[in-house]
């Protein structure tokens, strides 16, 4: 078996990568990528941390929850990244700031 | 860890606010599915409008009883749940009878104007069980629920360059802190072993026995999962999506978020510190768990907020952006009162949580009224409007000056209790903050009235507004004054219910 720290590593690394493609990019799908990283660094720390109690199952019912909560996170955002495509004919995230004070 | 086990029927009678909420929404869609070619306006918002009554009126049948968990503990009803329930419930209300005259909702084309409704009536199934949640998980799940629609709804219309704009910008925070969220708490499901926040307290109180690297990663845990709760509540440094999004987002909306989202927001952090990382001790106090200076944390974030939020303030020419940063120093105020860990502070905190619903609701529907008549919401298009429309005129500066904390309005006796709890709690430095906060408030709120009062109008013509909404606003301005004179009552139930967390 795989020991749970070197998945907690990998969870790591992958929060890491999807923060900084959440800071670095302009593009807004790439954004989402990043996000879709971040949250599943979560679900594998979910299942890792799991497997120290195999009696329980709620890390792995948790992981469960948190993808298909992205699934619904992504559809909503793919949603405004369209309206946005329409509205500025662009999904790059610094073409819509219009706003100021 | 409780074996799984089916749901009681007995339970189900206690879920009973929810679950007419759910049916609401479930009847709603068909209603709008079945009307869509027609008006499907006014049946949805009406539908919603008795399901939220309805669900208020189940929660204050159970208010009283004895605190119950249910669902193996991921959450319970207790009277704090309540309170916070009947808050969002109210405000729920309030915005979707704003929302059935407000132009700007109701110029959107026909078709669709029902999903308006069912999106605010999912958000605050959402804030319900988020005030509710006792598990990790639920927490977490409760507070997208709550996100989604929200997103939705401050993009919601369509073909509308600040609308989008607002929208993608809240998503994408909104995104961000959940991850991060949702990360921290993946975190400390693996140092407690478990998602139920009582867990929590018994790993937070066994902590100072612990080796240097778990209460590392307890803390970074922590500071991720705080970050959810401090985006939610647009707190210090979570904060800079709020202006954008409130400014672009339809009015009600920005006000459901600013005070729906914010409350039901606002207890979750409450429940979330207080059950996870606190005992109860005698004498109405509670103690900061494991050696953790958590609340001094938080009391540096209050004093940022509020400050932040008052000078960037200063300087706003929108009324919805100056709104925006007033509610932003506003959820610095009401933080205020965690870090005291009396239930002084915490009937502080959810009084003052009241009185800023009913009186930001106000300031809010002010600003619809005007937008109504074709003012859009610039502090220049505001002057003389004492002219113009004096009842308006007069209701927005009972808000404005409420908001201050200017007596015998009920946002005085609000900021009365937190300062009063600061000085019994010995957290004096965070009191004059707060006074000084209030007194450079004064000045850009004082600045509006200014405008309306004492500049001449640029055109005499009277603005007319629609008579639902003059009522609206005349109730909620004799709210806010009669919390300044009586709020002896208000007070009881919130002090009441403030005593049961944590039991």
């Amino acid at each position: 078996m795989i020991p749970a720290t070197h998945i907690l590593a990998v969870g790591a690394a992958l929060f890491c990568l999807g923060l900084f493609a959440l800071l670095s990019r302009r593009n807004a799908v790439a954004v989402f990528m990043g996000i879709e990283l971040m949250l599943n660094a979560a679900n594998l720390n979910f299942v890792a941390f799991n497997q120290a109690r195999p009696e329980a199952l709620d890390g792995q019912v948790a992981a469960v929850f948190v993808i298909m909560l992205a699934a619904a996170e992504f559809a909503v955002a793919l949603a405004l990244i369209l309206s946005l495509h329409q509205m500025f004919h662009c999904v790059h995230l610094d073409e819509a700031d219009e706003m100021k004070g | 860890m409780t074996p799984f086990q089916l749901v009681k029927p007995e339970e189900l009678a206690y879920l009973l606010p929810e679950l007419i909420l759910v049916g609401t929404l479930i009847w709603s869609l068909l209603l709008e599915l079945i009307l869509r070619p027609r008006q499907s306006r006014f049946p949805v918002a009406g539908f919603t409008l008795l399901g939220l009554l309805a669900a208020a009126v189940a929660d204050l049948r159970l208010l009283g009883e004895p605190a119950r968990t249910l669902f193996s503990g991921m959450i319970v009803r207790d009277d704090f749940a309540i309170i916070f329930q009947l808050l969002a419930a109210f405000a729920a209300g309030l915005v979707v009878f704003a929302s059935i005259w407000t132009r700007e909702v109701s110029d959107q084309p026909t078709a669709g104007q029902g999903e308006y409704y069912l999106l605010i009536l999912g958000a605050t199934i959402g804030m319900f069980f988020l005030v509710a949640a006792q598990n990790l998980l639920m927490l977490y799940l409760s507070m997208e629920l709550l996100s989604l629609p929200s997103y939705l709804l401050v993009a919601w219309p369509k073909r509308s360059r600040p609308a989008t704009e607002a929208g993608i910008k809240y998503v994408v925070y909104g995104a961000g802190a959940s991850c991060a969220m949702i990360y921290g708490i993946s975190l400390l499901y693996g140092l407690s072993g478990s998602l139920e926040l009582h867990d929590l307290n018994a790993y937070v109180a066994g902590l100072s026995d612990q080796t240097a690297l778990p209460v590392a990663t307890f803390l970074v845990a922590l500071l991720l999962t705080l970050a959810g709760f401090l985006f939610k509540i647009a707190a210090f440094p979570l904060f800079q999506w709020a202006p954008d999004v409130y400014q672009g987002a339809p009015t009600p909306i920005t006000a459901f978020l600013a005070v729906g989202s914010k409350a039901a927001g606002m207890g979750a952090l409450l429940r979330f510190l207080y059950l996870g990382l606190c005992v109860r001790g005698s004498a109405d106090l509670f103690t900061a768990l494991g050696g953790l200076h958590w609340p001094m944390l938080i009391a540096v974030i209050s004093a940022l907020t509020m400050t932040a939020g008052n000078l960037i303030a200063l300087a706003q020419t929108n009324a919805k952006r100056l709104l925006a940063y007033s509610s932003i120093a506003h959820a610095g105020y009401i933080l205020m009162g965690i870090p005291l860990l009396s239930v002084a502070g915490l009937t502080a905190v959810i009084f003052y949580l009241a009185v800023y619903l009913v009186m930001n609701l106000g300031a809010f529907l002010s600003v619809i009224m005007l937008e109504n008549q074709g003012l859009p919401p610039e502090i220049k298009n505001y002057r003389g409007l004492g002219a113009r429309s004096p009842a308006i005129a007069i209701a927005f500066s009972v808000f404005l000056f409420s908001l201050t904390g200017i007596p015998p309005l009920g946002g005085f006796i609000g900021k009365f209790y937190l300062f009063a709890a600061l000085i019994q709690g010995r957290l004096y430095w965070l009191a004059v903050v707060g006074v000084l906060n209030s007194v450079v408030s004064l000045y850009y709120y004082a600045n509006i009235v200014r405008r309306m009062f004492l500049e001449k109008p640029l055109d005499e013509t009277p603005v007319p507004a629609s008579p639902m909404l003059r009522g609206l606003l005349a109730v909620l301005a004799l709210i806010t004054l009669a919390l300044g004179l009586y709020w002896i009552p208000l007070y009881q139930l919130v002090e009441f219910a403030a005593s049961t967390l944590g039991l």
